[in-house]
C-alpha cells in the first residue's frame, strides 16, 4: 500500500454534538477510495480534514507522512485538490473561473484541462452560469486539477447530476486515475456508485470506521 | 428664533400622537416610542448643558477633545451591541471612527474649511461618529450576510489553495457596494425630497439660507467620506477575524438586519 492519508483517533465536535468519533482510518496513495455511508453519518467532514478546511479536536492526519499541521495550508490544498456536492461556478466566463485556480495559466493550459474532462475548448468564453448541471460540475473539476493535484477529494459530486452526466463525470474521473496521477477519495452513499468507481470503501457509520477495505468484501459483510 | 419650554411641551403632542397610532394598530410600541422621546429629550439636554459650559470663555479645547474621545468609545461599545454576533466588532468599529474622525477633522480643520473651536469640533465629531456607527453596524451585518451567503464559493476558493484575504476579496467589493449606497443615495437625493436637518436647525435659527446651504454642503460630504471610511476599515479589519490563521473560514450565523 502506497502512503497516502492515515487518520488516528481523530475526533470531531461541533456544539455539543459529535461529529467523528476517534476515528482510525487509512487512504492509500493510489486508486479510488470511497467513504460510504448514510447522510449525518461523517463522511463529508473527514473529506474536509483531509485539505484543512476543518481541523479535528483530537487525534492526528498524516498525508504522505507528514502531520498535516506541518503542511502549509495552501500548499495542501493544491496538492490534495476538491470538488463539492454543489458546483460553485465564481462570476465571470469558464475562462475567468480557470484563471481563479491558476493565474497564470495561459489558454492553451486552459484548453487543455477543458479537454481532460471532456469539455469543448470553445466553452472558455462561455459565462459559467450559463452551463448545465452536468457542464458546471465538470468544469469545478477541470478548475481543481489546472491546480495540478495529486489527490482529489470528491464530496458526492454526482448527487445533483442526472444519470447520464453522472456516469459522464464517473467516467472522466475514472480516466484520469487510470492515467495514473491521481488518486480519488469519493464521498458516495449510492452503493451502486461505490461499486462502479471505488477500489476499496471506508464504511462510516454512526460517526466511526466501521468497516475498511476492497469494495466486494465489504458489501458482503454489510449486506 | 427661540423655542420656549412651553413650546417644547406643546411638542410632546406630536410624541403622543405616534403612541396613540401605536395604540390604535395594536403595534405594542407605545412604551418603546415614549420612552425613546424621553430619553433622547434627556440626552439632549444633558448634551446641551455641557456644550453650554464647554462654550463659555476661558475653557480650555482639550476638554471638548476629551468629550470626542468619550464619544468614539461609546459608539464603538454601541456599535457592538447592536450587533453581537459579529466577531471582534468592538476594536475594529473603534479603529474605524478613529480613521474616520482623522480623515474628516483634518480636512475640515486642517484645510480651515472651519476654525477649530469648541463650537465647531464637537458637533462635527458627533456627525462623523453617529454616521459611522451606523455605517459600521450595516456594513458589519452586511458581511456577515454575504460570507454566509457565499460561504460555498469562499470553501471553493480556499480549496484551490487561496489565502483567506484573496478569496474573500471578491465578495468584500460587494459589501462595501451595498453598505454605501444608501448613503449615496441619501446624498443624491438631497434638496430634492428632503431637507436636511443641519440645514433645516439653521435656518429655523434665522442663519441666512444660503450660508445654511453651504454648512449643508459640507455636512453631507462629511458624512459620505465617513461612511466610504468607516466601511472600507470595518470591512478589512472584520474579514481578518473571519478566518483562522491557517485560512479555514469560521462558521457564520445570519443576523437579520
Amino acid at each position: 500500500m502506497t502512503a497516502g492519508f492515515v487518520l488516528r483517533g481523530v475526533s470531531v465536535r461541533r456544539g455539543g454534538d459529535t461529529v467523528l468519533d476517534a476515528v482510525d482510518a487509512e487512504i492509500p496513495g493510489q486508486g479510488v477510495t470511497a467513504l460510504w455511508g448514510p447522510s449525518g453519518a461523517g463522511k463529508s467532514t473527514t473529506l474536509r480534514l483531509l485539505n484543512r478546511l476543518d481541523v479535528p479536536d483530537d487525534g492526528s492526519i498524516t498525508y504522505d507522512g507528514t502531520s498535516l499541521d506541518e503542511l502549509d495550508p495552501h500548499r495542501l490544498r493544491r496538492q490534495v485538490g476538491m470538488v463539492f456536492q454543489r458546483a460553485t461556478p465564481f462570476a465571470g466566463t469558464v475562462a475567468d473561473n480557470l484563471a481563479v485556480a491558476d493565474p497564470d495559466a495561459d489558454r492553451d493550459g486552459m484548453v487543455e484541462s477543458l479537454r481532460r474532462v471532456s469539455l469543448d475548448a470553445a466553452m472558455l468564453d462561455r459565462d459559467a452560469d450559463t452551463l448545465s448541471g452536468g457542464e458546471l460540475q465538470r468544469m469545478c473539476l477541470a478548475r481543481t486539477l489546472i491546480t495540478g493535484p495529486e489527490t482529489l477529494l470528491l464530496d458526492e459530486p454526482t448527487s445533483a447530476l442526472d444519470a447520464t452526466p453522472a456516469r459522464e463525470f464517473e467516467r472522466t474521473v475514472l480516466d484520469l486515475v487510470d492515467e495514473g496521477a491521481l488518486t480519488v477519495v469519493w464521498i458516495a452513499h449510492d452503493d451502486e456508485q461505490v461499486s462502479r468507481v471505488a477500489d476499496r470503501v471506508l464504511e462510516i457509520r454512526d460517526h466511526r470506521i466501521v468497516e475498511s477495505g476492497d469494495w466486494q468484501l465489504t458489501r458482503g459483510r454489510t449486506s | 428664533m427661540t423655542i420656549s419650554w412651553t413650546g417644547l411641551a406643546v411638542s410632546l403632542v406630536l410624541v403622543v400622537v405616534a403612541a396613540g397610532i401605536s395604540l390604535a394598530w395594536r403595534l405594542g410600541l407605545e412604551r418603546s416610542i415614549v420612552w425613546a422621546a424621553a430619553r433622547a429629550l434627556v440626552q439632549l439636554l444633558i448634551v446641551g448643558g455641557i456644550l453650554v459650559l464647554l462654550l463659555m470663555p476661558g475653557v480650555s479645547l482639550w476638554w471638548s477633545w476629551l468629550w470626542v474621545a468619550a464619544m468614539l468609545a461609546y459608539a464603538a461599545w454601541t456599535a457592538r451591541q447592536r450587533a453581537p454576533s459579529i466577531p471582534g466588532l468592538l476594536p475594529v468599529a473603534g479603529a474605524a471612527f478613529l480613521a474616520a474622525g482623522t480623515v474628516c477633522l483634518v480636512v475640515l480643520f486642517g484645510l480651515g474649511v472651519f476654525p477649530l473651536t469648541s463650537r465647531t469640533l464637537v458637533p462635527m465629531a458627533g456627525l462623523i461618529v453617529g454616521n459611522a456607527m451606523t455605517s459600521t453596524v450595516l456594513a458589519g451585518r452586511r458581511l456577515q450576510e454575504e460570507f454566509a451567503d457565499k460561504r460555498a464559493e469562499i470553501e471553493a476558493r480556499l480549496a484551490l489553495g487561496q489565502s483567506g484575504r484573496d478569496a474573500a476579496r471578491p465578495y468584500l467589493r460587494g459589501v462595501l457596494r451595498s453598505a454605501l449606497s444608501p448613503q449615496i443615495e441619501t446624498t443624491k437625493a438631497t434638496g430634492l425630497v428632503f431637507l436636511p436637518g443641519a440645514m433645516t436647525g439653521l435656518i429655523l435659527a434665522g442663519v441666512p439660507p444660503l450660508q445654511a446651504v453651504l454648512v449643508q454642503a459640507v455636512v453631507m460630504f462629511l458624512v459620505l467620506a465617513a461612511a466610504a471610511t468607516t466601511t472600507s476599515v470595518v470591512a478589512l479589519g472584520l474579514v481578518r477575524r473571519l478566518f483562522t490563521p491557517d485560512d479555514r473560514l469560521l462558521a457564520l450565523s445570519r443576523e437579520k438586519v
